[in-house]
């Protein structure tokens, strides 16, 4: 359950928080969550990395898709050497996904509820 | 525990963030650029976009429309004449401001800035040919003028209200893959625009090539090899035409064959416009059309890219009403048409940009020999930023003739030069060449169209013109410098005024046609004037593409615009067609076997046409180019710094006059070769490459020439379209090569209800993102056209408009 909503809160928050700051802010949100959230580190970790992999991915294959994936193939040969938007998605996901799960464990190392045990 | 954990798991996370937010490590910030929300997928645009909306700015005057059409075409409807010019600003920089932005950095020298230090040769050399310097000239007389300085200001004002609307992620796609952000617009950046246009067409100069070339060859040798005069030219203005006396009559200084400079020369220029730029444009008669009614044709060629220099719009205004192809990063439409008439242009081609010598007293360049006196230079500091490094400071002296280019601190592609070279370039000279395309855009008749035409200086160009009342003109109009015969076209003596230029030739009495007898009037930057003009005009013109044109126009009746389409797609090689019956004869064909053999037969049962099947343009293509070096290449192998090709023309002329022609002869070998010999091991020559050729299933014309639009970083091979199947090519008039040809191919027919047609190779939008991008390439490639809509106030609910975007002062 509490996977669950660390992923979901992990992702509208960074959802949000990107509409007004930049793409790392990916990492403050999935810290937050994390810190908030009482999970062990690795659970943590998964799912901050898996919020930001499905946003990540699930935006650009939407916004794509409505491109016709005129620019995906492009840009795929650009950053990947290889025509495959597909790819080029995954990728998406995992650039950011990586980011936000180790932002997640850092905020899961620092939990609230230790830091007040330990007060 | 938890700390340790902590502090691995927040220094990662920092590190991947500084990883993926920068190119200190990765080549490029993949984070920012993949983050869907901002980076490069925002770039993505939708493939059923709505560009509809409503828009206000408060330098509005009034209200106005933009009507899009099916191919993104904006047709601009403005109750204030000047918010039309701000419009076209703000649809310029929504469609084309990474492209408009670029081009000026290059015309100002302002590239390191963005692409770092492999950019520092290039600003240098722009910086020092004074582009900058001639574009402040330029916007002074821009802005004197209340009409141009008023339409300069709208424009201005509606490409920075478009940069000031964007955020982080509406950024155009190059500015997050190469890192920089859009620099504000000014009325300077339009005139470093045009400065660029005049440095494509009106900067080519082969000084230093014939100054390498006649430290080697004689001077009967240079006459044979680089001639004055062409005979095989059809001129534009035809043959007999009398000219009036010329009001200055230049006068070549004593001594000026033999007071030329001698001793080395360590200056290569580093970049030289492309000497291919060029067009071909015509008009024909009413007497000569089925309507009864005038067309004007026209396709500039010019390097091709995406995006393209083009930019499609229809401007209507009370003041006017215009259709046509703009320059992004200029107001106005530039070639196309009004409700009265149609103009084009070809350029001129003339020599306007000079060497001259300089002797400074000492190191500090603060004075030079001036007709027996040391006089003062000024200095010009041009401040470089250089992206990741410190600014780099060029101190350019500038003399009576105009801006020391070269000397010890720049070379070009060497190093540094013992001498010095100030070059003396008429687009340093301030005229304010957006006042021709303002009053074209309102021209209703030929004292118009001659009162416009008037206003062009550099680049010059030979401007055609048709009217509906009937009229057909063109005028070989420019700025040109009155020169005795052979000014400038080695580097001249700087110590005195004796070599400099003596006046301008008055635009009064630029060769010109007004309705002649033939009923047409053409040019295809061929020679403008027989031998009788009374002025010198140089000696760099090709000539093929004017003969054909003017003897497929001469044996033209009825002519439909249908008929002028299937012309400017013409593949006939009409240089084939003097030089093939030369060649054949002198190929010893007992020499050949087997595969050579084949090329023979190919070669003589081509039908002279450079189609995209052709292979016997291939051979042809390749056959020539191996006879110009068996003929050449013995003697230029011994010139410094390499050499100068002949005109093609020269060659052609040469084998057709004399089959002793000098350079036949192999100077390597004791024997004399003869033209037979040469031919022959010519084509033996080219049958090896050939043969290559084949393997690669590659003898196919359209397959061997490989025609590519390149985006315009030329270094990103997914923005680019390769392997187009088209023919053409030099000589032909659809010039196309492998990457330069018509930018812009334009046909109107001047009946009552103007029936017009064009199309470029590229697409509305600048974005590689957009289905918009490249969508008229294939037409292009195909021959095909997109017919022209001049639209009016009553057809708003035609089915060709998809969008409508409101403009109005504010907010309602």
């Amino acid at each position: 359950m509490k996977f669950i909503s660390s992923l979901l809160l992990t992702a509208l928050l960074s959802y949000a928080a990107c509409l007004f700051l930049p793409w790392w802010s990916i990492a403050l949100a999935a810290f937050l969550v994390a810190f908030f959230i009482s999970q062990k580190i690795g659970w943590a970790f998964l799912s901050g990395f898996l919020a930001i992999f499905i946003l990540w991915f699930a935006l650009s294959q939407y916004i794509s898709s409505k491109n016709e994936d005129i620019l995906a193939h492009k840009v795929s040969q650009i950053i990947l050497q290889t025509d495959n938007p597909f790819m080029l998605m995954l990728v998406t996901g995992l650039v950011g996904g990586i980011v936000a799960g180790f932002a997640a464990a850092a905020g899961a190392s620092l939990q609230m509820k230790k830091i007040r045990n330990s007060v | 525990m938890r700390l340790i954990s902590f502090l691995i798991s927040s220094i990662l996370t920092m590190g991947l963030i500084i990883l993926l937010n920068t190119k200190m490590v990765l080549p490029a910030p993949l984070g920012k650029l993949l983050a869907p929300q901002s980076g490069l997928w925002q770039n993505a645009d939708d493939a059923n976009e709505d560009f509809s909306g409503d828009f206000n700015f408060p330098q509005l005057k009034g209200k106005a429309s933009v009507y899009l059409d099916e191919r993104l075409v904006p047709h601009i409807f403005a109750e204030q004449e000047n918010d039309a010019y701000f419009i076209q600003g703000y649809l310029h920089a929504k469609f084309r401001l990474w492209q408009m932005d670029l081009q000026t950095r290059a015309a100002a020298g302002e590239v390191s800035e963005v692409i770092g230090e492999k950019g520092l040769a290039h600003d240098r050399e722009f910086r020092r040919l004074g582009m900058v310097y001639g574009a402040e000239n330029a916007l002074k007389e821009m802005e004197a003028n209340p009409d141009t300085k008023a339409s300069c200001d709208a424009y201005t004002a509606g490409v920075n209200a478009y940069i000031h609307s964007l955020t982080e992620s509406t950024l155009p796609f190059e500015y997050k893959l190469m890192g920089f952000k859009p620099r504000e617009w000014s009325n300077l950046r339009s005139a470093l625009f045009l400065k660029y246009m005049s440095y494509d067409l009106a900067s080519y100069e082969t000084d230093f090539e014939m100054e390498h070339a006649r430290s080697y060859f004689d001077s009967t040798d240079m006459n044979l090899l680089y001639p004055v005069f062409q005979d095989s030219a059809d001129p534009i203005i035809p043959k007999g035409t009398l000219f009036p006396e010329p009001s200055i009559h230049p006068k070549a200084p004593a001594h000026v064959d033999s007071v030329y400079l001698k001793g080395d020369i360590d200056v290569i220029e580093n970049e030289k416009p492309n000497p291919a730029n060029g067009s071909n444009n015509w008009a024909v008669s009413g007497k000569k059309t089925k309507s009864g009614f005038p067309i004007l044709c026209n396709d500039p060629h010019l390097g091709l890219n995406l995006p393209s220099l083009w930019y499609e719009i229809q401007i209507s205004t009370p003041a006017f009403n215009a259709y046509g192809v703009s320059f992004p990063g200029a107001p106005g439409v530039i070639i196309g048409y009004n409700d009265s008439c149609a103009f084009g242009f070809t350029n001129g081609g003339r020599d306007v940009r000079d060497y001259y010598e300089i002797t400074f007293k000492d190191n500090s360049r603060q004075e030079y020999w001036f007709n027996n006196e040391w006089k003062k230079t000024t200095f010009r500091i041009e401040e470089i930023k250089i992206a990741g490094k410190p600014v780099f400071y060029d101190t350019v002296a500038y003399t009576i003739f105009g801006p020391v280019m070269y000397d010890k601190s720049f070379a070009g592609k060497k190093d540094s030069s013992k001498k010095n070279y100030a070059v003396r370039w008429k687009a340093h000279d301030a005229s304010n060449e957006l006042l021709i395309f303002y009053k074209l855009n309102r021209a209703k008749n030929y004292e118009d169209y001659k009162d416009a035409c008037m206003n062009l200086e550099v680049p010059g160009q030979n401007v055609a013109f048709a009217c509906k009342n009937g009229d057909i003109a063109i005028r070989t109009q420019g700025a040109w410098p009155a020169k005795w015969t052979g000014q400038g076209d080695f580097i001249m003596p700087g110590q005195d005024s004796s070599y400099m230029w003596q006046g301008i030739i008055p635009q009064t009495e630029v060769p010109y046609q007004y309705n002649p007898e033939r009923g047409f009037i053409s040019s295809a930057n061929q020679r403008p004037v027989q031998n009788n003009y009374p002025y010198y005009l140089g000696r760099n013109y090709p000539s093929s593409r004017g003969i054909i044109i003017n003897r497929l126009l001469s044996s033209m009746e009825q002519i439909t615009p249908q008929d002028m389409m299937q012309m400017q797609n013409n593949n006939y090689n009409v240089f084939a067609e003097t030089v093939m019956p030369v060649l054949l004869k002198n190929i010893d064909a007992t020499a050949l076997t087997g595969k050579d053999q084949e090329y023979l037969n190919i070669l003589r049962n081509w039908d002279l046409r450079n189609d995209a099947d052709s292979k016997g343009a291939t051979v042809f293509f390749i056959f020539w180019n191996q006879f110009k070096t068996a003929v050449f290449g013995d003697e230029f192998a011994k010139v410094p710094n390499g050499v100068l090709s002949p005109q093609e023309s020269t060659l052609e002329e040469a084998i057709l006059r004399d089959s002793t022609y000098k350079f036949i002869d192999n100077i390597n070998t004791p024997q004399k070769e003869t033209l037979s010999d040469i031919t022959t091991q010519a084509f033996l020559a080219a049958g090896k490459e050939l043969r290559t050729i084949e393997i690669a299933k590659e003898l196919p014309w359209a397959l061997y020439k490989g025609t590519e639009i390149d985006h315009l970083t030329k270094v990103i091979p997914a923005l680019n379209r390769l392997n187009l199947p088209i023919g053409g090519g030099d000589h032909i008039i659809n010039a196309t090569k492998k990457n330069h040809g018509p930018s812009w191919r334009m046909v109107v027919s001047l009946t009552p209800q103007t029936e017009a047609y064009g199309v470029y190779p590229g697409g509305q939008s600048g974005n590689p993102g957009s289905k918009y991008y490249d969508n008229f390439i294939n037409q292009w490639v195909a021959g095909k056209y997109y017919s022209l809509w001049m639209m009016t106030k009553e057809e708003v609910n035609d089915k060709r408009i998809k969008w409508t975007m409101h403009f109005s002062p504010k907010k309602a």
